[in-house]
């Protein structure tokens, strides 16, 4: 099914699931529909190494992108956890991961969507350059929408020149504020590091820097702790540690994190955090409805990702919503008959 | 203006007198933005001192039906703050406390009415706040959040909607609501996204959160010559290539260096057929390790000279020189005609080419300064306003520009918004369903279109009711517009 066709079937339809890589389809309230899926739109459209931007079909997986343009020297700066997570779930759902730090999420990284609209249009938005002003930025609306307002079918991205020397340095602390301190002290300096996240398992926590380029060492020696050369396995656990039997996103800031990592520490979960974003994901064995509640009371908002259907409808997993009788306004226009993964965020 | 003189005794008691022009002379000042080739008298401007204010100016407005038009500093340059005859302006100059603030999330607070430039003042030496306009010192960030500003140091740092993470924008009902915060990835719609860069049309915001990063701590800058831009622009796409992202690379061709040299005195080469300013931020250690580089890649390329600023003076200077290209212009031609297009960085030969082709065709000369980074040229199209036919002339020839910008795989603008000036262009690079896409939005947020009507959009656009049965609009049936 082409782009056209996505549009067509949505203009016949009553109540579509959308679909790509199926990798999330746990986040959000439950739902039952038929499944639209996107998977088979699964091109490079366009890799343009010399203006460092690409267009991609949303069912093109990730690890696909990601090495067409290694191949190049370049890179797509989202690291979410994949297994196989194509790119319009990620747009769709606005993961991100530890890349996060220099180079924004999704909606910072879209240039442009083409989206099919429950009407049967197919409506383009932004462009394929990395500027541009014309016309409402209909790509942030699409990006953490979850497909509720419009399918995504083609985004357009900006690329990055692919880091060629890096290394992470390890800040350990044992105690939660005392990380929390020392990652704020990092945050502060113009390091101008790759990634910076925390990281808190137990009864103890690091926070985790990343430096590129030629002079990484040298900026390393600055930092207290240990160096780190072949850090793949660091990285791969900090976004491992996005995904678990129940987890949490935790929307605070950069001071807010402190409290996030005692919380952490008392309900025995396991939480990584982008240091200068204030944004944390808490990983727990195993949750119900009054420590999510409990949670929100004390950290504020916090997103339920992964968590068993039963715990999803039990509690509200996306908390309250500013702004709400206007997002029902923006979503009634788009998806008047509520077509687009109904029920799944907004009821 | 139906019941227009009870509005404005509404508007009086909102406000208090002084704070409502009425008197023709006076409003006379807020008849154009930046953008002068377009005026207009509102019907009134009313100068609100708080957000409450705005909000109740707003819904006054609503109740009486009539449009309105937000203005921050004036500087826009596409005529989004051009008033409407039949409207009120809402000026917002008064707005402009920071209210907060907050170093240790790397957060500002403020009010839109704000300057740029006191962002980052209020958060050095340590920190700063990246989109840089060449106006920064006096536009507004209310402005900058209605334009999604970028600037000279957005190809490294992005543009104002990277970094605005929160906004308390009063809706045209009225109403008042907080899109995102302090936080990032709030749940639900991004509705903070997609206000910026709206140019007024959505709403008004009264409150702006902003994120500051960290000051790079060390900065060097250097420019060299070269015989052409299609020469400069080799040396462009090599510096990139090489996985250099400079904090800034700005071109300027041959007749800006003689317009700007005259005021800023930089004792650049007045035979150069462009001028490339390379600036490289970041790290102390990693500015030494590359820096060097893109002077070779530069020679590599065929620059006749590279000069490296020696210091922060003469760095100012090289600075000035760029900043300058705007205002220096006036020594060259009496009036000129700005755009604002973008191309993918590699049509830049076949782009310049297009438009060398086009100011002989017309008979017009044009210059360039390009944001040359991120594609994004500022052509200005010189002529006088004093001979018959040259403006038209000059305008015509800026649009065959637009459309060969867009043709090669571009935008009809980079920075400078749609405002009225552009409209006309918005079908060569979106289709009707496009348009038809964006005017949902717009009716989510405006159904009864008083915000800003008449920017943007190419032709008038009405909302239905939804869902619900239909009603023929007076304008609908008389053939004045399309619904949707």
């Amino acid at each position: 099914m082409d782009a056209a066709g996505v549009a067509a079937a949505l203009r016949e339809a009553s109540g579509v699931r959308v679909v790509a890589g199926g990798t999330k389809l746990g986040w959000g309230r439950p739902i039952e529909a038929p499944e639209l899926s996107v998977a088979e739109l699964d091109a490079i459209v366009e890799h343009n190494v010399g203006d460092l931007t690409a267009i991609l079909q949303a069912g093109c997986p990730l690890a696909t992108a990601r090495e067409a343009f290694a191949a190049e020297g370049q890179m797509l700066a989202l690291d979410p956890p994949d297994d196989g997570a194509t790119i319009g779930g990620v747009v769709a759902t606005g993961d991100s991961g530890p890349l996060r730090h220099r180079y924004g999420s999704p909606r910072d990284l879209v240039l442009g969507v083409q989206v099919a609209l429950p009407d049967g249009s197919l409506a383009r938005a932004g462009s394929k350059v990395i500027k541009n002003v014309a016309g409402y930025d209909l790509a942030k609306l699409m990006s953490g929408a979850y497909g509720t307002l419009g399918v995504v079918t083609e985004v357009s991205v900006r690329l990055h020149p692919k880091p060629r020397e890096w290394l992470t340095v390890v800040v350990r602390r044992d105690d939660p504020r005392a990380l929390a301190a020392a990652a704020s002290e990092l945050t502060h300096r113009p390091l101008e590091a790759e990634r910076l996240d925390l990281r808190w398992e137990g009864d103890a926590g690091a926070v985790l820097v990343q430096l590129c380029g030629a002079s990484a060492p040298e900026r390393a020696a600055t930092i207290d702790g240990e160096v780190v050369k072949d850090d793949e396995e660091l990285w791969a656990a900090q976004r491992a540690a996005q995904r678990g039997p129940v987890v949490l996103r935790v929307s605070s800031t950069q001071q807010g994190l402190a409290d996030v990592l005692g919380a952490a520490r008392e309900h025995g979960a396991l939480c990584v955090a982008r240091a200068a974003h204030g944004l944390a994901w808490l990983r727990f064995e195993a949750a119900d409805a009054e420590l999510v509640t409990a949670l929100r009371a004390r950290l504020g908002a916090c997103v339920l990702l992964d968590a068993p259907a039963a715990l999803r409808r039990e509690v509200d997993p996306w908390g309250p919503l500013s702004a709400e009788p206007l997002m029902r306004r923006v979503k009634a226009r788009f998806d008047p008959y509520d077509t687009l993964n109904p029920g799944l965020l907004l009821t | 203006m139906d019941g227009g003189l009870k509005l404005i005794e509404e508007l009086r008691g909102i406000c208090g007198d002084e704070h409502v022009v009425t008197e023709h002379h006076a409003l006379r000042t807020y008849e154009s933005d930046g953008l002068l080739q377009y005026a207009a008298v509102p019907r009134a401007a009313v100068l609100p001192a708080t957000g409450d204010e705005v909000a109740a100016v707003v819904r006054a407005c609503h109740t009486a039906g009539v449009p309105w038009v937000a203005r921050g500093s004036g500087s826009g340059l596409s005529g989004g703050a051009l008033p409407l005859e039949d409207g009120v302006l809402v000026v917002l100059s008064r707005l402009r406390r920071i209210l907060e603030v907050d170093l240790d999330n790397q957060r500002v607070v403020c009010e839109p009415g704000v300057t740029n430039i006191a962002i980052s003042a209020a958060v050095g030496p340590s920190h700063f706040y990246p989109p840089d306009p060449s106006s920064q010192i006096v536009c507004s960030i209310g402005g900058n959040v209605a334009e999604n500003s970028g600037g000279a140091h957005c190809f490294k740092y992005g543009f104002t909607t990277n970094y605005v993470c929160g906004l308390e924008v009063v809706l045209p009902d009225g109403s008042v609501v907080e899109l995102g915060g302090k936080e990032l990835d709030l749940p639900g719609y991004d509705l903070c996204g997609v206000f910026v860069g709206s140019e007024g049309t959505l709403g008004v915001a009264t409150k702006v959160i902003v994120r500051v990063v960290p000051t790079p701590e060390s900065v060097r800058t250097l420019v060299s010559f070269f015989e052409s831009p299609r020469h400069a622009g080799q040396a462009v796409s090599a510096i990139v290539s090489a996985g250099v992202v400079p904090g800034a690379i700005e071109m300027m061709d041959n007749l800006t260096i003689g317009a700007s040299e005259a005021m800023a005195h930089a004792g650049w080469p007045l035979d150069a057929g462009a001028a490339l300013l390379v600036e490289l931020d970041g790290p102390q250690a990693e500015l030494e390790a590359t820096f060097d580089q893109v002077g070779e890649l530069c020679e590599k390329a065929g620059c006749s000279e590279v000069r490296v600023a020696r210091d922060e003076a003469e760095r100012q200077v090289f600075w000035k020189m760029r900043k300058s290209a705007f205002p220096a212009m006036g020594r060259v031609s009496s009036h000129y005609y700005v755009q604002d297009s973008v191309i993918p960085r590699t049509a830049l030969a076949e782009v310049l080419e297009r438009i060398d082709w086009l100011a002989r065709e017309y008979d017009l000369q044009v210059a360039n300064v390009f944001h040359a980074g991120d594609g994004n040229l500022h052509p200005l199209v010189c002529y006088d306003g004093h001979a018959e036919g040259e403006a038209e002339r000059a305008e015509e020839l800026a649009g065959e520009i637009v459309v060969a910008c867009v043709e090669a795989g571009g935008s009809i603008t980079g920075e400078h918004g749609v405002g009225v000036d552009k409209k006309r262009y918005m079908p060569k690079m979106f289709s009707e369903a496009d348009l038809d896409a964006f005017q949902k939005l717009r009716c989510a947020f405006d159904p009864d279109g008083l915000a800003n009507p008449g920017k943007v959009m190419p032709t008038p656009r009405l909302c239905g009711e939804v869902p619900g049965p239909y009603r023929e609009h007076p304008l609908e049936k008389a053939g004045l517009a399309e619904r949707f």
